[in-house]
């Protein structure tokens, strides 16, 4: 396989390895394509299609797509950002995501994408579902009012701790992240310096006695849209 | 000619985002150069007296009242704006929504740990409100012009906007200015 692949986003020739994704590509390149389910050191997921491009003009998630040479990569038209916040709203009505309150406000990064994106109210009906709140772990709380189903702190517990405290169960509005016991995640092996609990983009999985320790004004989207460290960064 | 008048309410609410109109500190004066309160909390205007160009609206509708308010303000507000996080998704008091209407009050009236309540009764006067079967976001009740959001949105970013829409700019807020906490 040849090592250079070159192929073209937002009318911008750019480069990339063989056997990078989209997203990874782009990164590289100094372009942020928004995302919520990936997660660096973590297998690609594809699962929450924040990422979608319109690859050759077919909608695609950069974060599974591989790249290959010629092709044509759509990330910023407006079609591309309205389905980006389509989702992005919707994610917002599905859950209970009260920020007014949550520890993980300033910090989190669908609340962050949502500024990016300028969103100041979801067009969608608000669902206001019934969901739980495990508190039997001694160092980390799970909300699942927050949780938007990305599956990082799955993967983490996977791939990084070696364990599997976290799963997924039921399907469709039923789908949730369950732990590996019956007694809730304090019945788990689950330690609070794992990596899974680090892994949670939203305030559905946070560690006791870090809250709000970071005054508002330097948070990190305080002042920056997230993405903002890749667009700085890359080498155009 | 004279000048366009403004209305607020507070729905729903805490009354933390009016709290936040008057957090514009001196500007209050530049406020009343180029608007007239109409009905607000802020003066105690009761009746709507005329048409407004700008209504602001903090808080949901957790009660019929609110619904009637709400729908009054549509009527006489040339553009409606929901101020701040409870106009725009219910806030704090929607987290009854998750609860069924029955439990809440069972919860509140009767079998709560500090409720003394021999009785039993649920209070039901006429005078008082019905309440909802649970919060709706203003939008979700009427047509909803702008949303501000933060709880409180920031004083800049309440005068930002008021100040555009009476001067009939587009309402183009900085990045830093659409928070929602």
């Amino acid at each position: 396989m040849s090592g250079t692949i070159e192929f073209f986003i937002d009318g911008r020739p750019v480069t990339g390895r063989a056997g990078q994704t989209i997203l990874e590509a782009a990164e590289d390149n100094g372009i942020y394509i928004p995302r919520l389910c990936h997660m660096k050191g973590l297998t690609p997921y594809g699962g929450c299609r924040v990422c979608t491009c319109l690859v050759n003009s077919r909608a695609q998630a950069a974060c599974t797509q591989p790249i290959a040479p010629g092709l044509i990569v759509d990330s910023d038209s407006e079609a591309v950002r309205e389905i980006r916040r389509q989702i992005i709203e919707m994610l917002f009505v599905e859950g209970n995501h009260f920020c007014m309150f949550c520890e993980k406000s300033g910090s989190c990064e669908l609340q962050a994408l949502a500024y990016r994106f300028g969103i100041t109210a979801p067009r969608h009906p608000y669902l206001f579902p019934r969901r739980e709140v495990d508190a039997t772990h001694a160092g980390v709380f799970v909300d699942h009012n927050r949780c938007v189903l990305c599956g990082r702190c799955v993967r983490a517990s996977r791939q990084s701790d070696g364990k599997a405290v976290f799963g997924f169960v039921g399907r469709g509005p039923g789908r949730r992240v369950a732990v590996n016991a019956s007694g809730g995640l304090g019945r788990t092996e689950a330690a609070t310096a794992d990596a899974a609990m680090r892994a949670c983009p939203v305030g559905a999985i946070l560690v006791r006695g870090e809250a709000y320790a970071t005054p508002i004004g330097r948070r990190p989207y305080d002042h920056q849209p997230i993405g903002s460290d890749v667009e700085e960064g890359g080498t155009p | 000619m004279s000048k366009p008048a403004i209305a607020t309410t507070s729905l729903a609410g805490c009354f933390g985002c009016h709290m936040s109109i008057l957090d514009i500190d001196a500007r209050i004066l530049e406020l009343i150069d180029l608007v007239d309160f109409d009905k607000s909390p802020i003066d105690d205007i009761k009746r709507f007296s005329r048409t407004c160009k700008v209504g602001l609206v903090e808080g949901g509708c957790c009660n019929e009242e609110n619904v009637e308010v709400l729908r009054e303000f549509r009527r006489h507000c040339e553009i409606l704006v929901s101020l701040g996080d409870c106009a725009i998704m219910g806030g704090i008091p929607a987290m009854r929504n998750m609860v069924p209407l029955e439990e809440c009050l069972d919860e509140a009236y009767r079998s709560g740990p500090t409720v003394y309540n021999p009785s039993g009764e649920i209070p039901g006067d006429p005078e008082i409100p019905l309440l909802l079967n649970k919060v709706y976001p203003a939008h979700e009740v009427v047509k909803i012009d702008y949303h501000l959001p933060g709880c409180p949105p920031p004083a800049e970013t309440i005068w930002q906007a008021l100040v555009a829409l009476l001067e009939g700019r587009p309402l183009d807020l900085p990045y830093e200015l659409i928070k929602y906490d």
